[in-house]
């Protein structure tokens, strides 16, 4: 249902779109709505912060530069190598992580964000530092795959497939684990749950989401710098999150839309442009506290994931 | 032994600051449970305002005032604008709600000030003193007293005065308090414009040191959040101790390892005692109810 209407978004807005600027805008609501779906299966369902989400599709984003640049790999194989260390490090750095709870929690996922960063920022030899550093184009089959209508495609086409996946795990009997956890983690365990296994995996799960996000971004814009892991956008991915909706997949598309297209449309306001967005996040969440999909679904009476 | 001193010092100089923003957090928090991203904001204010109203020829102690009146209304509107229309979301919204009301607030900075950095003429003198070899800034001893003062001033109203038993039998149980007759909703409006001021003065004092620009709030908040934890979240002493703590980590780390990753080296100790204890240094273990 949400997958159907995430596709028919995807597919029928080229109908409309006038020139190439909107489709550069769409691709980068995708991009950032696949991390996003990923950021909410670990804080909506699974209902753990992480602060710091930013630094795996900081890792995306630099494997497809790195990758090509210094080891000669083709940047679809650095995609893969980026994902899978994003993966190996949520892995390795979730189980401690995991035990801590609450605030503890966001700011050891805001310390393990902002060590990632540091390295890409501070390694100027290799990664250029906080100037960035050009990233290959990609090459599919002989074929250099540029332009913004093409990323188009390619990032919503990846994102329906994201939102299908994420869809289908939450109706599974580990979606139901991730949202017993998210409900009370002592009841999800007397229930036999492994806390800890389940925690783990929507982890590794979000970090896979961003880093493949990530390096759609950095192959998208032929360029990567530090802030594809910092810590403002690992804020922006939980505001995204927040704004459409905790535990509403379709939240996270509308949330990422708002926030990406927002700056756009307020460009307007000049030097007024940051009073207002933290303005219409303030008036949004006061008047939508659990998120603007799902306010809208209750007051249709329907329920929604 | 020079070389220590001389981090010791700036240390806890930064550390102080830290410590102030990290109070902030915690009074806020113990009150609402609210963790008040925009704390770092009143920082800036404090600092911004008392620039720019000296600047316009008003005698820097009237300034400085000014400018805490100023962070205490920001606050104070605050509350009553954003965080009290939002009562009942989940904390998670709500600290979406402050991080929108910093993004406002530095807008607001940027627009009504300048993106410029400022500095503001030290308290006493600028010339250090040479102490064992080390240079101790007079305005960082300021600083040092003036957070001294303020936990000290704090921990008086909180235990002495009625207002301030009211405060912590808010934060130890709300619905209790409200239930011997205590006014929760102007707890937590009042816990707002403590922190701001809290935060105003800390920023005053600290602008002579570290300059002062709209943009100050942000790595501020983040680094006192993350003082706040070390510490033990909802622990008033302990957000003072992560502060400094805090403070001389990044120092020693800039001084004896590596000043590029002087971030890193205090994050990786917050890590790594969290790990130990996932309370923070003097936290409670918190019990969850089913």
């Amino acid at each position: 249902m949400i997958v159907v209407a995430i596709a028919l978004v995807v597919l029928l807005l080229p109908l409309i779109l006038p020139s190439s600027f909107y489709y550069r805008v769409l691709a980068l609501v995708f991009i950032n709505a696949l991390a996003v779906v990923g950021l909410n299966l670990l804080m909506g369902f699974a209902g753990q912060v992480s602060l710091g989400h930013a630094g795996f599709f900081g890792i995306g984003a630099y494997s497809v530069a790195l990758g090509p640049t210094y080891l000669g790999i083709p940047s679809w194989a650095a995609l893969i190598g980026g994902t899978m260390l994003s993966a190996l490090i949520a892995f390795v750095v979730g189980r401690p992580i995991l035990k801590l709870k609450g605030y503890y929690l966001a700011v050891a996922t805001l310390g393990m964000g902002l060590l990632i960063s540091m390295v890409f920022t501070n390694e100027a030899g290799v990664t250029g530092g906080p100037n960035g550093m050009p990233v290959p184009r990609l090459q599919l089959f002989g074929w250099r795959v540029f332009g913004s209508q093409t990323w188009y495609w390619i990032s919503g086409i990846s994102l329906i497939i994201g939102a299908w996946v994420a869809v289908n795990l939450i109706a599974s009997p580990t979606g139901r684990a991730f949202r017993a956890i998210h409900d009370s983690e002592t009841a999800a365990r007397v229930l036999g749950i492994d806390v800890a296994r389940y925690k783990l995996l929507a982890f590794v799960l979000s970090a896979i989401y961003a880093a493949v996000a990530g390096s759609y971004f950095s192959l998208f814009d032929g360029f990567v710098t530090p802030n594809t892991a910092s810590f403002l956008l690992s804020i922006e991915f939980v505001v995204m999150a927040v704004l459409g909706g905790l535990g509403s997949i379709l939240g996270s598309v509308v949330g990422a839309a708002i926030l990406v297209m927002l700056p756009q449309v307020l460009t307007v306001f000049h030097d007024y442009e940051h009073i207002v967005l933290g303005l219409i996040l303030i008036v949004f969440l006061i008047f939508l506290p659990s998120g603007i999909v799902p306010a809208i679904a209750t007051r249709f009476g329907r329920r929604t994931t | 032994m020079a070389e220590f001193l001389q981090f010791t010092f700036s240390g806890l100089t930064v550390g102080a600051i830290y410590a102030l923003v990290a109070l902030g957090f915690t009074l806020i928090y113990n009150a609402s449970d609210v963790i008040n991203f925009a704390q770092g904001e009143f920082v800036m204010l404090g600092g911004m305002v008392t620039v720019f109203a000296a600047a316009a020829g008003i005698p820097l102690p009237l300034a400085a005032l000014l400018a805490i009146a100023v962070a205490v209304t920001v606050g104070m509107l605050l509350h009553r604008l954003a965080i009290e229309p939002a009562r009942g979301a989940t904390a998670v919204t709500l600290i979406i709600i402050t991080i929108g009301a910093s993004i406002l607030l530095r807008g607001l900075a940027a627009t009504f000030f300048d993106k410029n950095f400022h500095s503001l003429p030290p308290l006493i003198r600028s010339e250090p003193w040479m102490v064992g070899g080390a240079a101790l800034l007079p305005q960082s001893v300021v600083v040092l007293i003036g957070t001294a003062v303020i936990v000290a001033a704090l921990w008086s109203f909180l235990t002495r005065t009625m207002t301030g038993k009211a405060m912590l039998a808010t934060a130890s149980n709300r619905l209790a308090a409200r239930l011997v007759g205590i006014n929760t909703s102007a707890i937590v409006g009042l816990s707002f414009m403590v922190s701001a001021a809290i935060g105003a003065i800390g920023g005053i004092l600290a602008a002579p040191i570290t300059l002062t620009n709209y943009d100050v709030g942000t790595l501020l908040a983040l680094k006192a959040f993350a003082a706040a934890m070390l510490g033990g979240m909802g622990n008033p002493l302990g957000a003072v101790a992560g502060g400094l703590l805090l403070g001389l980590l990044e120092a020693f780390g800039a001084g004896y390892l590596s000043s590029q990753y002087k971030d890193a080296i205090a994050f990786i100790v917050i890590l790594f005692v969290l790990f130990v204890r996932p309370q923070g240094l003097f936290g409670k273990i918190g019990v969850e109810r089913v």
